[in-house]
């Protein structure tokens, strides 16, 4: 598996946030800007399986795009790709900067480049992709990423990973051949998400899998926080397994209260054994003793 | 003379009652006859698959009994624009189906036609590729089929000055051979016919075309070959060449087709191992040829007359079957080809018999298992 030469590696991939490029707007408010770039690119989804991706800035997921409630954000896309695409944020903004094809500023052609600008609101846990058609193709490809708004007033301290659910159909026939989070089958297995007993571990969990119905999170040993859309600062469920359909996404925390390696898996039997699963190590911090 | 035109009368008479009573049952809708019990029967049959940038354009023909119309276009689950000249298709007419779609090279699609009844066709296309436009092909074509018919079938017909050296024993177990050789090229053009017929409408004969084909050519060439022992200054062995020469070439005919076919949709990767394959497999077929007239003095003009009747019709396939694919007519050329080697089989039974007039003796039985069985190993090249 040569996560070198498809450019991103799940293992730091879960922990990257795309905090972008800020500045001051005269009335005080914060400006932040990205540009994302659509690119064709061959992605190595699984040993010696290559995959001919459409991309946002070369990875699956594209860059985890952060910023907090009620600045002003400016996206850039450049499309270097041989077909139209959009970027289709889900949050709160107008008709024209939806990303819709034959809305506002439609399609961006290839070579050509466009720019969405809206608030970011309302703070929560979103996703951003592509809505041309045939728009089954264009998420199955690649184009998705997360685009996460913090509350004003800081979520508590924790360690804080990002999680992708999803698949590819390897041979076009509309159903998935693989399955993972963060894109590549199994890494989580060989090279587990460590975790410090008795931190506080807040996981961003977002599912855009395409051709099945829903996917799930369950994760072995310990329950969880769960906060649908990540709305609200109350929890709705404290519970192990939670059931999404594409689009849908949500906050998990959860503390590890002793040591050792606890799967996580999708509950979908399935999805799991087809590459959606892994380990968390949950490691002895400095708080942690040693008799779990 | 009065006699001879009463015989014309009361021969036309049924025919005039067979009129009259069909425009008086059309006139009076059927009289006693209800109509059809549950929906009507749809059958459609994509015919062929033009693959344009942005564009998926399909020939459907209705193979059905009914009148059919075409309402909406999905490929991939998705619902797409798509244009045709008259929504409604008439029983075993055909239509141009032109659906705008960003397909991309290389990917998997499946469109669906959905009827104004409701009901589905779904048509695979198992990798798209870009469909070569047939002008710009000719001369490939051309090139493909000299590669693979004439070079090959001139090659082997090179063995003749060999054959003219060695024992007549010999002689019959290469007619035997040759025997073995060309039943596998009957077999194998049955089973491609059948195969091609079947992906086709039905209602066009499907694979009966191939029998008719095979019969048709079988009843031509034995009266042809009949027309010629009857005029003189004929040697036995030339006709006998010249009748294996058309059956080979009616088998090079087809298989010309499925080249040139598969090429159009992509299915086929033009490269040294296939060329070579099919020339190896084909040199045989020039052996075939000359071996019935290796006891007999022959010029060079009519050799070459031989090699171009067994290897050309591989070009007029190849581009045949690149420009356009009609499922019915390339099941009856390939039926052709399998009827034309069974006459020529035929024919070549006689110089297999040994002194005591035997067909099947050791020798014979072993030329035409190996013969088989060479057309068998070589066709694994391509």
């Amino acid at each position: 598996m040569d996560n070198g030469k498809n450019g991103f590696h799940p293992t730091t991939l879960i922990r990257d946030f795309d905090r972008g490029k800020t500045s001051l707007l005269a009335d005080g408010r914060t400006l932040r800007e990205w540009t994302l770039v659509a690119r064709e690119k061959e992605i190595e989804v699984a040993p010696g399986v290559t995959f001919p991706a459409w991309t946002y800035n070369g990875r699956i997921p594209g860059p985890t795009l952060r910023a907090t409630e009620g600045e002003r954000l400016r996206i850039t896309l450049v499309n270097h790709s041989a077909h139209a695409h959009t970027i289709h944020f889900h949050g709160l903004h107008a008709a024209q900067v939806d990303g819709t094809a034959g809305i506002g500023l439609s399609l961006v052609q290839p070579g050509g480049q466009t720019v969405y600008e809206f608030d970011a609101e309302p703070f929560g846990l979103h996703l951003y992709h592509c809505h041309v058609t045939p728009l089954a193709h264009h998420i199955a490809k690649g184009l998705y990423g997360v685009f996460l708004i913090d509350p004003k007033e800081a979520r508590p301290e924790a360690d804080e990973l990002v999680m992708v659910m999803n698949g590819f159909d390897t041979n076009f026939d509309r159903a998935n051949e693989l399955y993972a989070v963060n894109t590549i089958p199994f890494v989580y297995m060989s090279d587990p998400v460590r975790v410090t007993v008795g931190e506080l571990v807040r996981i961003y969990l977002v599912n855009v899998l395409e051709y099945d119905l829903v996917n799930s999170f369950h994760v072995h040993g310990n329950f969880f926080d769960w906060y649908p859309t990540g709305t609200s600062m109350s929890p709705a469920e404290h519970t192990d397994t939670v059931m999404l359909c594409q689009g849908q996404r949500g906050i998990l925390e959860i503390t590890f209260p002793r040591e050792g390696r606890f799967m996580f898996h999708a509950h979908q039997s399935e999805f799991a054994e087809l590459g959606w699963m892994g380990f968390f190590e949950a490691g002895c911090g400095p708080a942690c003793e040693k008799s779990g | 003379m009065e006699s001879r035109l009463n015989t014309w009368v009361l021969g036309l008479l049924p025919l005039c009652v067979i009129a009259v009573a069909v425009v008086g049952f059309a006139v009076l809708d059927g009289p006693g006859l209800t109509a059809r019990n549950g929906p009507p029967a749809e059958e459609l049959v994509v015919e062929r698959t033009v693959l344009g940038a942005g564009s998926i354009e399909l020939v459907v023909r209705n193979a059905g009994p009914d009148p059919v119309t075409l309402a909406q276009v999905a490929v991939n689950d998705a619902f797409a624009d798509f244009r045709m000249s008259e929504p409604e298709i008439g029983r075993l007419g055909s239509a141009n189906v032109r659906i705008t779609y960003p397909w991309v090279d290389g990917e998997a699609y499946e469109v669906a036609l959905l009827t104004s009844t409701g009901g589905i066709v779904a048509h695979e296309i198992p990798v798209a590729v870009l469909t070569p436009d047939p002008s710009g092909f000719i001369g490939l074509m051309a090139l493909l089929g000299t590669y693979v018919g004439v070079i090959p079938v001139a090659i082997g017909m090179l063995w003749l000055p060999w054959l003219r050296r060695v024992p007549p024993g010999w002689i019959r177990a290469l007619m035997a051979l040759t025997i073995g050789l060309l039943a596998w090229l009957a077999i194998d053009a049955a089973l491609e016919g059948m195969e091609v017929a079947n992906a086709g409408a039905g209602a066009l004969g499907g694979a009966g075309l191939v029998g008719i084909g095979a019969i048709a050519a079988y009843l031509v060439l034995s009266g042809v070959q009949n027309w010629m022992s009857a005029r003189p200054g004929q040697t036995g062995g030339y006709r006998l060449s010249l009748l294996v020469s058309v059956g080979i070439g009616l088998h090079n005919l087809g298989e010309g087709l499925a080249i040139g076919s598969a090429y159009a949709v992509g299915a086929l990767a033009l490269g040294a191992t296939l060329v070579a394959g099919f020339a190896i497999h084909n040199t045989t077929e020039g052996l075939a040829i000359v071996a019935p007239v290796s006891e007999e003095r022959t010029t060079p003009f009519r050799l070459i007359f031989l090699g171009l009747v067994a290897g050309g019709p591989a070009i007029l396939g190849a581009w045949l079957g690149a420009a356009t694919t009609q499922p019915a007519l390339a099941a009856l050329l390939l039926g052709l080809g399998v009827g034309a080697i069974a006459q020529v089989i035929l024919q070549l039974t006689p110089s297999v018999r040994d002194g005591g007039g035997r067909f099947l003796h050791p020798v014979s039985i072993t030329g035409i298992l190996t013969g088989m069985l060479l057309m068998y190993a070589t066709g694994l090249l391509t």
